[in-house]
């Protein structure tokens, strides 16, 4: 599903609102048909991961990064996505490494000092960083805002292959009507909720 | 070596003359300094005798409720005065911070007097009074810098900590490098001058009761104890109000509630 809104009304809110970043002062929503306030809320931001407009990266290599993101006790508690020594010895498995090589990076791209990677670089590992634990919706801030066309293209490929593989879901927010076009079934106008 | 020289009134305006260097200084490199200077010599002078007189009257005092209260009056001065040297706040800092203090004070300055010094009895407000006034200023210290710290650090990094509250993490493991980061600095000014101690510094405790003629080496066994309680005190302290502040800015639902932070 696509969400669309002039600047300002209030689509990053939404996100951050649905994995409870931000606490929600009226009205209620649920996933999977269970009220957000009764989930344990890290695994339930594991399952629904929000990506946001700015990617951060942590000090270290990408794959210190990547790794930093499967040591989380959730992750170790629920053990999906990767194996539980995946996660305490990380090694590059195929998963990423086909994703890398769709984003046409090498694996030497896991070397690179996270913090003086480009915003569009940073995107891409943040993209990695959520898609390694296996989420089953990605909340989408204008995933593409800081990359080049070309890399735009790969992401977006990569991201509807992901989308393919089964029960999941994305909702998306972006400046380009033609790419929420693209991805979505659906679009959600906030301006028209309005009263 | 018995006794020591009173110092008169007149002495006292002579010593005053001393801070005409920083008066002077003031004017002739134009720092602006004069009226603070002032202020802040005249309330140390005034506040300072008031409290010689409330001093001397409170050690003939034999009443422990009394002394308890005026003991609890001193750590809640410490724990409002550490929040307001911090540049930012939230709704419960001064309950949190009030809270620190008084644990960490009244655990550490009740351990020392009854098991370490063992005053008899326990509230002989000679004993208890100075020792929890210097435990408090450190306290204080500690507290306030660690606080600050911890609400800067959750400022600053507040992307960092959220990108991992959005991949799973508890609020613990998304903000506790801050917290540690918080204690951390704390901590830090008591074991700097620990480590000069003696060296570079000569403790105002130690040297005053050298001053009132006090064998050298009991005032240094005196300044020992004391040095130990106040690191205690400040590690507690400051962990205590971390610990708390952590609890409020990052809250049940793994939120980092930046929301409820406000400028001073």
């Amino acid at each position: 599903m696509g969400l669309v809104a002039p600047s300002g009304a209030g689509k990053t809110l939404l996100l951050r609102s649905i994995v409870l970043l931000d606490p929600v002062q009226e009205g209620q929503i649920a996933f999977q048909g269970k009220p957000l306030r009764d989930w344990h809320l890290p695994s339930l931001r594991r399952q629904m991961v929000y990506l946001p407009q700015r990617a951060t990266a942590f000090p270290g290599t990408v794959q210190d990064n990547l790794q930093q993101a499967l040591q989380l006790k959730v992750n170790q508690a629920q053990g999906s996505g990767l194996a539980q020594d995946d996660a305490k010895q990380w090694r590059a498995n195929s998963r990423i490494l086909h994703w890398l090589q769709q984003l046409g990076r090498g694996q030497d791209f896991l070397q690179l000092q996270a913090q003086q990677l480009s915003g569009g670089e940073t995107q891409i590992l943040a993209l990695l960083r959520a898609l390694q634990i296996d989420p089953q919706v990605l909340l989408l801030d204008e995933p593409t805002a800081s990359l080049d066309a070309e890399t735009t293209d790969k992401v977006e490929t990569l991201l509807q292959d992901w989308l393919q593989a089964g029960n999941r879901a994305f909702l998306l927010t972006s400046h380009d009507q033609q790419q929420i076009q693209r991805f979505t079934t659906r679009t959600l106008d906030l301006t028209e909720l309005r009263p | 070596m018995n006794g020591y020289i009173t110092i008169g009134y007149g002495q006292l305006a002579l010593s005053a003359l001393l801070i005409l260097v920083n008066v002077g200084l003031s004017i002739g490199l134009k720092l602006g300094l004069e009226r603070s200077l002032a202020i802040a010599s005249l309330r140390m002078v005034v506040q300072l005798l008031l409290i010689g007189f409330v001093l001397e009257w409170l050690f003939t005092q034999e009443n422990p409720f009394l002394i308890l209260a005026i003991s609890l009056v001193m750590a809640s001065i410490a724990g409002i005065a550490a929040v307001n040297r911090t540049s930012r706040r939230f709704p419960g800092i001064y309950l949190n911070s009030l809270l620190s203090v008084l644990v960490a004070s009244s655990l550490v300055t009740g351990l020392s007097v009854r098991g370490i010094i063992q005053v008899q009895p326990w509230f002989d407000p000679q004993y208890l009074i100075p020792l929890l006034g210097m435990v408090l200023g450190n306290t204080l210290t500690g507290i306030s810098l660690g606080l600050d710290r911890f609400m800067e650090g959750v400022t600053t990094q507040r992307d960092q900590i959220e990108t991992l509250l959005t991949l799973g993490a508890t609020r613990w493991e998304a903000a506790h490098k801050q917290v540690q980061e918080a204690i951390r600095t704390g901590m830090i000014p008591t074991i700097n001058s620990m480590m000069v101690m003696g060296l570079v510094s000569l403790p105002g405790m130690m040297t005053g009761q050298i001053l009132a003629g006090a064998n050298p080496i009991d005032a240094v066994r005196y300044q020992i104890v004391i040095i130990f309680m106040i690191a205690s005190g400040a590690a507690l302290g400051t962990f205590g109000v971390v610990l708390l502040a952590f609890r409020r800015l990052l809250s049940p639902d793994h939120q980092l509630r930046l929301d409820l932070l406000r400028p001073k």
